[in-house]
């Protein structure tokens, strides 16, 4: 018994943090082909730096395009990390112990993706600091960048406050070796963490509270991003149920991202013991449950303007269900309603490629839904004009940003797993131990998943 | 009291705007007491303090707006030229191409045939733009114009996305301008050159107004359509004849462009469809396009999908018709 436990947490070591201490050519090719990626985006925003917003595809009516709704969508992702740590930490839910750094790091990771896009949006980026400066606390505009930047710091603090420890063991370690700038950065990280039951409990009572108070800041985030629309006169914009649906949308499409991030990692890291079918599993009740509670919101939004008909949401309809938008429209609709409920539901082996597929769908399913959201309203023309609809085309330039804005999220994912282990090591080695004294038997999950000898990532 | 709506000329009109003491038309005074008297102004800074034939023109506080007698606008076509009020809009402002800033559309009639309607900026009250700009970029000046300082405009363009009326313009990139445009100096009043990444519109040529000048759509509207007035002095003029604006409004059914959103647009409508100069509901004549004589385009305005595509490979209208 003694021995099954000590030779989980060895192989718990070697397995989280391989990625720490080794570099593999297949990591530094793939690190490689995504800078690429980024640095072709980089070239497109100085090009759209040069000439101005006149090389992307928006126009003086559809004013808003890619940037915009990618800001929303990225929005939308980073919520996975306030219902996954915070929601399930709080209601005690064991299993989710390996998943809670993946989620906060999905968190950060799209919040800055999403802030990039919108100063990639503005027309003035030399004027940003006007935000401070003159910034009326009025505008919707005001509420977010408060909001985003209030979750940014809310989910660092609550990313580092449980890698504390982590940070303590890797310094540690480092103290063998030579590499004095690394020790010095973790000894820094790490704030004098001894692992003191004094500290464990300070440390506990951090996490508690940044726990609790994460939830209300995830919420009003996205709040206030659908604010931005629903303050405004627009046809399928001016709606009350805008706020609460765009919560729910994002807490859907992050808990699909987090399926897709969880498969990639346990892939690519051999989490193969730690993250298993029955945390996909899991997650994906929480997905079928959201995918519902979405359904029912667009329902509701959609059949309350739909009984009325006003003239304009009856245009913005026609243009949604038979007319220009109608192929993304009811892209969304299957990919992120109809194959994901049937992939979610019918529950057939093997568990995880069926749950990562579904996830990739719904992901996909949820970028469409925020063009669908943005762009045709805006292309409802609001003056007499024998009704015309406006076109809008994204250019290079911006199909690049926004591409470089998906290989930088995932860029910084594959990056922080060199910072850190991408699992809460000492929290599972704790829990593990914790198992131990209680008598429970480790073995079964060895033998389900037999561990791979590769190291690297 | 007949004379209420007698015509006096331009002239007239423009002293009296500019408060030359005792020149005054003498037929329209009595009136522009009676109601300073009876109503209470609306704006109380208006006569606060100081006796009206006092105050200078200049410093008074004024409630600029504008009725547009849609009885009268043809949309230029009987004439055949192109819609005159925008035409000189643009070539007072050196509009970058592709801005109407004053936009003549083609509204359908509730018995069938058509209409022409010029639209400006409303100048809302309860203005959308204002309310959603994060950095008070878009503003009321006193005289309740709204207006947008470019040196401060970050370019978000919500102010955009909020104006129910289609009526602020991007300045998508750098553009071309006339030698001449080289001698203006920028005010937000008179946003010449425009400033790339800034949202631009209508100003009702707020510059001009102080000084008695008619806004250049006012002014170059040969049907003279278009009365700029004055909410607090209660008049209102095209530039040929002066009337009392509350009763012109009252007695030719006036309205305002969606009322029921509640954004109070300073600009009314008469309705009509150019009978005046005899223009039939049902007259197929189209709008001519307007031109911009210098060019005005952003140079590579469009690039195509692909980086290696040609430029207009694919058609770029800045304003959607
Ligand atoms: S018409 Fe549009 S731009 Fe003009 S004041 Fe009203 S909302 Fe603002
Ligand atoms: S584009 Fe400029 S004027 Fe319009 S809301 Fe943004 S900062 Fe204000």
């Amino acid at each position: 018994m003694r021995a099954a436990a000590e030779s989980y947490t060895r192989r718990l070591e070697r397995v989280s943090l391989a990625p720490l201490w080794n570099t593999s050519t297949r990591y530094r090719l793939f690190v490689f082909f995504l800078l690429a990626i980024v640095a072709w985006g980089v070239y497109a925003y100085v090009v759209q730096l040069r000439y101005g917003l006149a090389m992307t595809g928006m126009n003086d009516q559809v004013n808003w395009g890619f940037y915009i709704f990618n800001f929303v969508f990225w929005i939308g992702v980073s919520h996975v990390g306030a219902l996954i740590s915070a929601i399930l930490r709080l209601t005690n839910a064991g299993w989710r112990t390996p998943l809670t750094r993946l989620g906060e790091l999905i968190t950060i990771s799209a919040l800055l993706i999403g802030a990039a896009m919108i100063i990639v949006d503005m027309g003035r980026p030399d004027r940003l600091l006007n935000l401070l400066f003159y910034g009326r606390f009025q505008s919707p505009l005001i509420w977010d960048v408060i909001g985003v930047a209030t979750y940014l710091t809310g989910s660092l603090i609550y990313l580092y406050l449980p890698t504390i420890p982590d940070f303590a063991m890797i310094r540690d370690r480092l103290r063998r070796t030579t590499s004095t700038i690394k020790l010095k950065l973790y000894t820094f990280l790490a704030v004098g963490w001894r692992g003191t039951p004094e500290q464990k409990a300070r440390l506990d009572k951090g996490v508690k509270i940044m726990s609790v108070m994460i939830i209300p800041i995830a919420v009003s985030v996205h709040t206030v991003v659908a604010f931005v629309f629903a303050m405004t006169l627009r046809p399928g914009w001016d709606s009350t149920v805008l706020a609460p649906n765009f919560v729910i949308g994002a807490l859907f499409s992050g808990m699909s991202a987090l399926m897709v991030v969880m498969g990639a990692f346990r892939k690519f890291c051999h989490l193969e013991e730690y993250i298993t079918p029955k945390h996909f599993k899991n997650i994906s009740y929480l997905a079928i449950v959201l995918l519902f509670a979405y359904f029912y919101f667009v329902f509701v939004e959609y059949s309350t303007v739909m009984f009325k008909f006003r003239l304009e949401e009856k245009e913005l309809f026609t243009l949604l269900l038979v007319g220009q938008s109608a192929p993304w429209f009811w892209l969304f609709f299957t990919c992120a309603f109809v194959l994901p409920s049937v992939l979610l539901l019918w529950q057939r082996e093997p568990t995880i490629p069926r749950l990562v597929i579904a996830g990739i769908l719904v992901n996909i399913g949820m970028w469409v839904k925020r063009f669908v959201i943005v762009v045709p309203s805006m292309e409802v023309p609001l003056m007499p004009t024998d009704f015309h609809f406006a076109t809008y085309m994204p250019s290079w330039v911006e199909i690049s940003i926004v591409a470089a804005g998906l290989a930088g999220f995932i860029l910084l994912l594959t990056l922080s797993a060199k910072i850190m282990p991408v699992m809460p090591f000492v929290e599972m080695v704790e829990e593990a131990e914790e198992k131990h004294a209680e008598g429970k038997e480790e073995k079964h999950v060895q033998e389900q998943h037999p561990v791979r000898r590769r190291q690297g990532v | 009291m007949q004379e209420k709506n007698k015509k006096i000329n331009r002239r007239d009109f423009l002293k009296r705007t500019a408060g030359a003491v005792g020149l005054v038309a003498l037929a329209s005074t009595p009136f522009a007491v009676f109601n300073r008297v009876k109503g209470a102004p609306d704006n109380p800074l208006a006569t606060e303090g100081k006796p009206d034939n006092n105050a200078s023109a200049k410093s008074k506080v004024r409630a600029w707006g504008m009725v547009i007698d849609l009885r009268k606008c043809d949309g230029c076509v009987t004439i055949g030229i192109s819609p005159a009020c925008t035409q000189t809009c643009i070539n007072g402002h050196f509009a970058p191409k592709g801005q109407e800033w004053i936009q003549v559309y083609k509204a359908e009639l509730p018995g069938g045939g058509s209409s022409f309607m010029p639209v400006p900026c409303f100048q809302c009250e309860n203005a959308p733009c204002v309310n959603v700009c994060p950095v008070a970029a878009t503003y009321h000046n006193e005289d309740g114009v709204v207006l947008v300082d470019h040196k401060r405009c970050i370019g978000c363009r919500f102010c955009m996305s909020a104006c129910p009326y289609h009526r602020r313009f991007f300045n998508w990139g750098t553009v071309e301008l006339p030698p001449e445009a080289a001698f203006a100096e920028y005010s937000p009043l008179y946003p010449v050159p425009a400033i790339k990444g800034t949202v631009i519109k209508c100003m009702f040529c707020a510059h001009f107004l102080h000084d008695g000048k008619l806004p250049f759509c006012v002014a170059g509207c040969p049907m003279k359509a278009i009365y700029m007035c004055d909410f607090n002095e209660d008049v209102a003029s095209n530039g040929v004849e002066v009337v009392i604006l509350s009763r012109f409004l009252r007695e030719n059914n006036a309205y305002r462009y969606k009322e029921d959103l509640g954004t109070q647009p300073r600009v009314w409508y008469i309705p009509g469809h150019g009978e005046q100069f005899g223009r039939h509901a049902n007259d197929t004549r189209e709008l001519k396009p307007v031109n911009v004589p210098w060019g005005g385009a952003t140079p590579d305005q469009r690039l195509g999908l692909w980086p290696w595509d040609k430029p207009d490979t694919w058609t770029w209208e800045a304003n959607p018709k």
